[in-house]
């Protein structure tokens, strides 16, 4: 176990001379407030406000500096030459399992590049791709049990492959065809799986942050109704820009408050479309708010899938401490590709700039590496598996492209648990409608057709 | 190097769709390495027919190069709307689309006040929809600049730089995430001038821009149109261009007005709509209504890109029935020009709202309760009010071609309305 890697809480804030208490969670009941009851001593030379409860008094007028103090460390077990760094690191899986891990790598590689074209031919109307963002997806989720509670944003397939998202589930929702769960109703890559314990994605940013200390609040609150149910965690995932909204701070402050047992992860990749992390903010990436908040923090390597691994599985192991916290990870890594296919980032960035990054630290390369060296991996495997998962996309892409559309009704349907009078007599109305004017629509390639908007 | 579609959408997630133009982009500068699909393209499916069949009588695409809604001369445009002033034709006019129209505001209005300053997320590089295009160049950056992802930081920021004196010209990348700055918008600019009172301190300088509107891929979270909820809030102007030489003229007078205005800019006009736009300094009136179209058997009310719509439901209706059909351009939501809308209905004693966003509740149901409750105007009412808009729901990606107005669903309005009672 490496604690050292976990910046404790308070860290950071407080000068080296005042060390802080071991953090205040261990000698109070999560729920209950002891700061009411806290008085100011006379002669005391510590304050004892309510809010904050142990800080020295000083005859020193001096602010505190942010860059008077040093950045948090990025911890990485392995190098970008795939060479191990961390001495206390042994690998936690068998060679089968690593060789796994890397084929789901590869995979949304592959897939990324295919439907990155497939979008330019117009076959989808849009996508995401998330290349240099491999190992942090994959990784993280790699450790994770199958009952806890995943939110993403919006470029982790990783996450989804990992966890058993099949390559035609993933063309059906970028088809939007009649097996997409998400009824042809969402954008491409705005996936979902409730068999996965995976919400479906959102485009708005950062909204599913809070969202997660609730859930995991929920998921605290059940276990200890029913203490049968193993103990479950919820991770988010989010980029660095997203975590510029307000329902960022909202939700690390009310997890920490109310102890929920969440892994808020950033990864942090440089953009937020074409706003670089300069115009973003100015403290410490993100892992520093972390500090503020209360919360137990890490800043990896996300580049390093063992890195990603090692600080999740532990993570996960704190957020089911002490009654449940939050715990904040900041994966460092760069988005090689454009922010979508609805983006050029050449316009903002040069492109000397990502053929850097993709040659000098590529995560997948990295891994690639380490394998090699332990002789588990070689030429041949990787053409081979390269091959063949490309057969797999390109056989899932078509099989979806020929699946018929989901019926016109699936409009009307779900906006609320049981449809409304109003919208019960807009669906006549429309369906009247396409009667009135057969020769204006074409209804052939919708399941059902017309018929679908039966009561 | 080949541009090919705007870094638009913000995608979506903030992640978009294609620009506005709604083209999935042809060539591209793509960065992951590129291999084209194997998969035989025999005639690949369109991942957004909308269910459009190939001959329609009605529901033909929008033909922007020759609606009369767009002055395709400059002849055209010096005359295209009665409240351009009166200077107007000492102007020379320029073919511009309509993101162009808004950069040529925004770089007039700096260069002729110094207090006016830009921001937003990625407007520095112009913005995903190019608004802002070369303007940091010109102007520097500490007038025009990137915000971090914080749209309740945004539009805050600019509350405060207004109730300052400044001219703060925000934007918000799409209007479907204007929400984390609702409570800026509801509870501080539209209150500031009230709740200060005699103390007289407002944040008229404030302009809040953003793209809205179906594009026909942007499902939920990429083509609200959300201006309904602002025109429940009193203190705040609502304004919907629906054409370059009107966003130019209308934006500039937001920039101008003492009160806060929320702009919302129909997204599938910003390369679609191109028209001769004069290229000088000119307002039109916000709180005034345009009639596009003189008629006197139905009225219609519309604003933003439903009304080429309407014209082409119009003319067909027009041929078909023998009537003429008076069509209505709001241009400003809220506060709108009741007295206009009213004088046409009681000229034509029918009225139809048409409008992208949802009907519940929607602009429609404003201006019917309006006609309902104008004595004059309702008793010469001779066919029920009728509103075509979106249904009650969200907007859905495969099915947005059911669900934003068509020219069927116009057209057939208008038949429904003239029947006789």
């Amino acid at each position: 176990m490496r604690a050292r890697i976990f910046s404790h809480a308070r860290r950071g804030l407080t000068r080296p001379k005042h060390r802080s208490p071991p953090a205040l969670r261990s000698v109070q009941h999560p729920g209950i407030r002891a700061g009411s009851s806290l008085s100011q001593r006379p002669d005391a030379q510590f304050l004892a406000f309510p809010g904050a409860v142990k800080s020295a008094f000083t005859s020193s007028l001096k602010f505190s500096v942010p860059n008077e103090y040093p950045a948090m460390e990025t911890y990485r077990a392995v190098d970008q030459h795939g060479e191990v760094v961390d001495r206390s690191f042994t690998p936690d899986l068998s060679d089968d399992k690593v060789v796994r891990i890397y084929k789901n790598m590869l995979l949304i590689s592959t897939m990324d590049m295919i439907m990155f074209d497939a979008q330019r031919q117009g076959r989808i109307s849009f996508y995401m791709v998330s290349a240099g963002e491999e190992a942090l997806t994959v990784g993280s989720a790699s450790v994770l049990e199958k009952g806890d509670v995943v939110f993403c944003q919006y470029r982790e397939q990783g996450v989804f492959v990992e966890r058993g998202f099949g390559l035609d589930e993933f063309m059906n929702q970028l088809f939007a065809n009649n097996k997409d769960p998400g009824r042809g109703r969402n954008m491409p890559v705005h996936y979902g799986s409730a068999a996965l314990n995976i919400h479906t994605i959102s485009s708005p940013l950062a909204t599913q942050l809070p969202q997660a200390a609730g859930a995991a609040y929920a998921l605290k609150m059940q276990r200890a109704i029913d203490p049968s149910i193993p103990p479950r965690v919820v991770v988010a995932y989010f980029g660095e820009g997203a975590a510029s909204e307000g329902d960022f701070h909202a939700a690390l402050n009310i997890a920490a408050t109310r102890s929920c047992p969440a892994i808020y992860i950033c990864r942090n990749n440089g953009y937020a479309i074409s706003t670089p992390t300069l115009d973003q903010y100015r403290g410490d990436g993100i892992a520093s708010r972390g500090i503020g908040y209360g919360i137990e923090t890490i800043r990896v390597d996300g580049n390093d899938i063992w890195a990603v691994r090692e600080a999740t599985k532990k993570a996960r192991e704190l957020a089911l401490q002490d009654g449940g916290k939050p715990v904040l990870i900041e994966a460092m890594t760069y988005r090689v590709s454009h922010h979508s296919t609805s983006d050029d980032s050449f316009a903002y960035r040069a492109k000397v700039e990502v053929e850097d990054w993709k040659r000098r630290d590529n995560p997948i390369a990295r891994l690639r590496k380490w394998m090699e060296a332990k002789g588990i991996w070689s030429d041949a495997k990787e053409k081979e598996s390269r091959e063949s998962i490309r057969r797999d996309v390109l056989k899932a892409f078509s099989e979806a492209e020929k699946v018929q559309k989901p019926p016109i009704r699936y409009m009307f349907e779900d906006v609320y648990e049981e449809m409304t009078p109003e919208l019960k007599e807009q669906m006549a109305e429309l369906k009247d409608h396409l009667e009135k004017y057969p020769g204006e629509y074409e209804l052939a390639e919708f399941e059902g057709g017309r018929d679908s908007l039966n009561p | 190097m080949p541009r090919p579609t705007p870094p638009s959408l913000r995608a979506l997630v903030r992640g978009g769709k294609s620009g506005a133009g709604l083209s999935p982009c042809m060539s591209s500068p793509c960065s992951a390495s590129h291999f084209l699909l194997p998969i035989q393209i025999q005639s690949p499916r369109k991942y957004s027919s909308g269910g459009i069949p190939p001959r329609a009588r009605l529901n033909n695409p929008i033909d922007y190069q020759s609606t009369p809604l767009l002055s395709h001369t400059p002849s055209s445009a010096l005359v295209s709307d009665p409240s351009l002033p009166e200077d107007i034709h000492t102007q020379p006019c320029k073919r511009l689309n309509l993101f162009q129209a808004i950069n040529q505001a925004l770089s007039l209005s700096m260069s002729r006040d110094d207090s006016v300053i830009l921001f937003g997320e990625d407007i520095a590089f112009g913005g995903v929809f190019r608004c802002t295009m070369k303007l940091q160049e010109t102007f520097g950056s500490d007038r025009v600049f990137n915000t971090p992802l914080s749209e309740q930081g945004i539009v805050g920021f600019g509350i405060g730089a207004a109730a300052q004196g400044m001219r703060a010209v925000a934007e918000i990348q799409f209007a479907d995430y204007v929400y984390p700055a609702f409570d800026q918008l509801v509870n501080e600019a539209a209150k500031f001038r009230y709740r200060d009172g005699a103390g007289g301190r407002h944040v008229g300088g404030l302009t809040v821009r953003m793209p809205c509107g179906g594009v026909g891929h942007g499902a939920l979270y990429h083509s609200q149109s959300p201006e309904a909820l602002f025109t429940h809030i009193p203190g705040l102007k609502v304004v919907m261009p629906r054409g370059p030489i009107q966003a130019k003229g209308l934006l500039l007078s937001a920039i101008e007005s003492n009160d806060p205005v929320v702009f919302m800019e129909p997204k599938i006009l910003y390369r679609a709509a191109v028209e001769q736009v004069p290229l000088g300094y000119y307002t039109l009136p916000l709180g005034k209504a345009e009639i596009l179209r003189e008629g006197g058997d139905v009225t219609i009310v519309s604003y933003g890109q439903p009304l080429y719509t309407c014209l082409s439901a119009i003319e067909q209706a027009e041929k078909d029935f023998g009537i003429k059909v008076e069509l209505v351009d709001l241009r400003t939501l809220y506060p709108w020009d009741k007295e206009a809308v009213l004088k046409s209905v009681r000229k034509t004693g029918r009225c139809i709202v048409v409008h992208e966003s949802m009907v519940n509740a929607g602009i429609g149901a404003e201006v019917a309760a309006s006609i309902q409750g104008d004595e004059e105007t309702f008793f010469r009412m001779e066919a029920p009010v009728r509103r075509v808009a979106g249904w009650s729901i969200h907007n859905p990606l495969l099915f947005e071609k059911f669900n934003v107005p068509d020219v069927a669903r116009i057209y057939d309005a208008i038949k429904q309305s003239v029947k006789n009672y």
